[in-house]
């Protein structure tokens, strides 16, 4: 297993109050493989990604329990010179909003030749000359190294920021909503592209986001996060032919089908639970239609309903009986 | 990618290159008042250089003949009390002031910088025990702290320059603290650290150019205050000694006569006023300039 994340628990702690974001997660990805990690606002999946860089910020936030191996190495173990050599390098992060996550006063180019110059023994030129050859491959003209990013469109910036992700050929690369900030059109073109250079690259990738198109369009394997845990887990086929799950099955009536002529969309009764006050038993049990008794006073444990498709809900295996 | 239909020269007018201080450039060139004020200094600053061919005498070139003469063709702003002539020094006295504003304001805006820098991205214990030290330095006004300071040095220009440096750093530290806070919260620096920058490499490369804005305001206004303090310093005898040609140190020195040579004080009075109403008129220039939120 090239990348696994193992029992991962992430709260973070103001004022008295601990509040659970990511509760004992288990993810393994593979070599050339996309995972998406769908879930709604406020389930844990940038708590996650964050966790993943070692980049939860402290205090508030706490890496409470879990290890995350890199070819068998725990980067949460890591000397902070070797996170360092980690970061961007073997593992690199797409942000949400290309808007922001570009430093406005140091030109695009600048800014991928850091990225190179700080992981690779390269000269200022050979920097110049890669960077050069990266905004190439992302559609963008070299000539445009020196300009800044506010001469830049929202869509040139995801695809800089994509750039800078892949400079240094990453193994592993987390794409933290990449496409929420952009608009429809630009949106697949961005899409199209991450698939592409995922490819040619060779690299393996954690796709963050809450739109289930984003994930049918590039992923393999899909998680379902609720309320910082993962609820189903499966290749795309299993998951998207036959959620298991509840609030999978609630979540797929909350896109619009296009064969199938309905009025209105379902919405999910109620929001998700405030993270310090965490539900005994199955988190989503108080907005579950089909709970049964045995829901509010115990948690559900992994149940394999399929190869490699695994649900967290009494539906399925021992609690099936019990029903 | 789709092909681009311009030619190149086209292009370079669609993408407009103008760089952010180009942008700034030109908020600042439609304020008049920030032009004057600029104006005002490049001729302090050209005065002050080329002092040596302009002055008619040498600033502590005596005529017992000829104290306290009148403004005159000979001598422009009269004599004082040595005979010495007033406007070569004011002229000489340009570089001293001048020196003593930007070399002090330097040292407050690095150390300061640095120090407020430091203090905001790290946070928790370092900030306090930073900000702590700030705040009882904040305690103390400015300019008692450059008199005790300057009193413990002993008098010289370099021990002047040191006291106002260090009796005006805690500004700069807070300002330099605010500034940072904001900007580290950003996305971009978030996006740095993932990339694998250090600590070092963040702070210089990516937050201070971000919190320029201010800072660059502030040490605008605080050369003005500089030469203002290290004015009240030379003429309450903690700076700069006579014969030198400091325009604090000449006030004092003219102050007995006040009564019936009004032009001994006058001028150096005068030159510090059109230098502190200078650059203050253009920090504030500046400072509407570098806020975007006035962009028109």
């Amino acid at each position: 297993m090239f990348f696994e994340i193992k029992d991962l628990s992430i709260h973070y702690s103001t004022g008295g109050n601990t509040f659970k974001a990511v509760n004992h997660i288990d993810l393994s990805v593979e070599k050339g493989q996309t995972i998406g990690l769908v879930g709604e606002t406020g389930a844990g999946k940038t708590s996650t990604a964050l966790g993943i860089m070692n980049l939860v910020p402290n205090p508030p936030g706490r890496i409470v329990s879990g290890e995350i191996l890199l070819e068998g190495k725990d980067i949460l173990k890591m000397s902070k010179i070797e996170t360092r050599r980690v970061r961007g390098n073997r593992i690199s992060m797409i942000f949400q909003d290309p808007m922001t996550s570009l430093n406005p006063t140091i030109t695009v180019g600048e800014q991928l030749s850091e990225v190179i110059r700080v992981h690779q023994k390269a000269s200022k030129i050979e920097a110049t000359l890669k960077a050069k050859e990266m905004l190439e491959t992302v559609g963008i003209s070299g000539d445009r190294y020196g300009e800044y990013p506010h001469q830049f469109s929202g869509g040139m910036k995801q695809r800089v920021v994509i750039s800078m992700a892949l400079a240094c050929n990453p193994e592993l690369l987390i794409a933290d909503e990449p496409t929420t900030a952009l608009d429809v059109t630009i949106q697949a073109q961005v899409l199209e592209l991450m698939k592409k250079l995922k490819n040619d690259f060779d690299a393996s990738m954690l796709m963050i986001t809450h739109d289930l198109g984003v994930v049918a369009e590039i992923c393999d394997s899909v998680a379902i996060m609720y309320a910082g845990e993962i609820i189903e887990f499966g290749s795309l086929e299993d998951i998207f032919d036959s959620p298991s799950h509840p609030y999978t099955v609630l979540l797929f009536g909350c896109v619009p089908d296009i064969d199938s002529d309905v009025k209105r969309l379902t919405p999910i009764e109620g929001l998700m639970p405030d993270p310090s006050r965490l539900p005994e038993g199955c988190h989503f049990y108080p907005r579950c239609p089909k709970r049964i008794p045995i829901c509010a006073g115990e948690a559900p444990v992994n149940v394999e309903i399929g190869d490699g498709h695994k649900v967290k809900c009494f539906l399925f295996g021992k609690g099936a009986a019990l029903n | 990618m789709s092909e681009n239909p311009l030619p190149l020269e086209k292009e370079n007018e669609v993408y407009s290159r103008k760089s952010w201080w180009g942008e700034v450039w030109g908020r600042l060139y439609l304020n008049k008042m920030a032009m004057a004020g600029l104006a005002i200094l490049i001729i302090l600053v050209l005065a002050a250089i080329f002092a040596d061919a302009i002055a008619p005498f040498g600033y502590d070139d005596q005529n017992l003949n000829e104290t306290f003469l009148r403004p005159s063709l000979s001598h422009l702003f009269g004599t004082d009390n040595f005979g010495r002539d007033i406007f070569s020094r004011i002229l000489y006295g340009a570089r001293i002031s001048l020196t003593v504003g930007l070399f002090s304001v330097s040292i407050s805006v690095v150390a300061g910088g640095l120090l407020g820098a430091v203090s905001a991205y790290y946070g928790h214990m370092t900030d306090n025990v930073i900000m702590r030290l700030v705040d009882v330095f904040l305690a103390i006004p400015g300019i008692l702290l450059s008199i005790s300071i300057a009193s413990a040095l002993g008098p010289g220009l370099m021990n002047m320059m040191i006291a106002v440096g260090i009796g005006s750093l805690p500004t700069y530290a807070r300002v330099t603290r605010a500034a940072v806070l904001s900007i580290k919260e950003q996305e971009f620096i978030e996006a740095a650290v993932s990339v694998g920058a250090s600590n070092f490499r963040v702070i210089l490369r990516h937050i201070l150019p971000n919190c320029l804005a201010p800072i660059i305001v502030q040490a605008t206004l605080g050369v003005a205050s500089a030469i203002l303090v290290a004015a009240s310093m030379s003429f309450i005898g903690l700076g700069l000694e006579p014969p030198t040609p400091e325009w604090g140190a000449m006030l004092s020195v003219g102050r007995p006569f006040i009564r019936d040579h009004w032009h001994i004080v006058t001028f150096p009075g005068i030159m510090i006023m059109f230098t502190i109403f200078a650059l203050n008129v253009f920090g504030d220039g500046l400072r509407d300039a570098l806020d975007p939120r006035l962009k028109r």
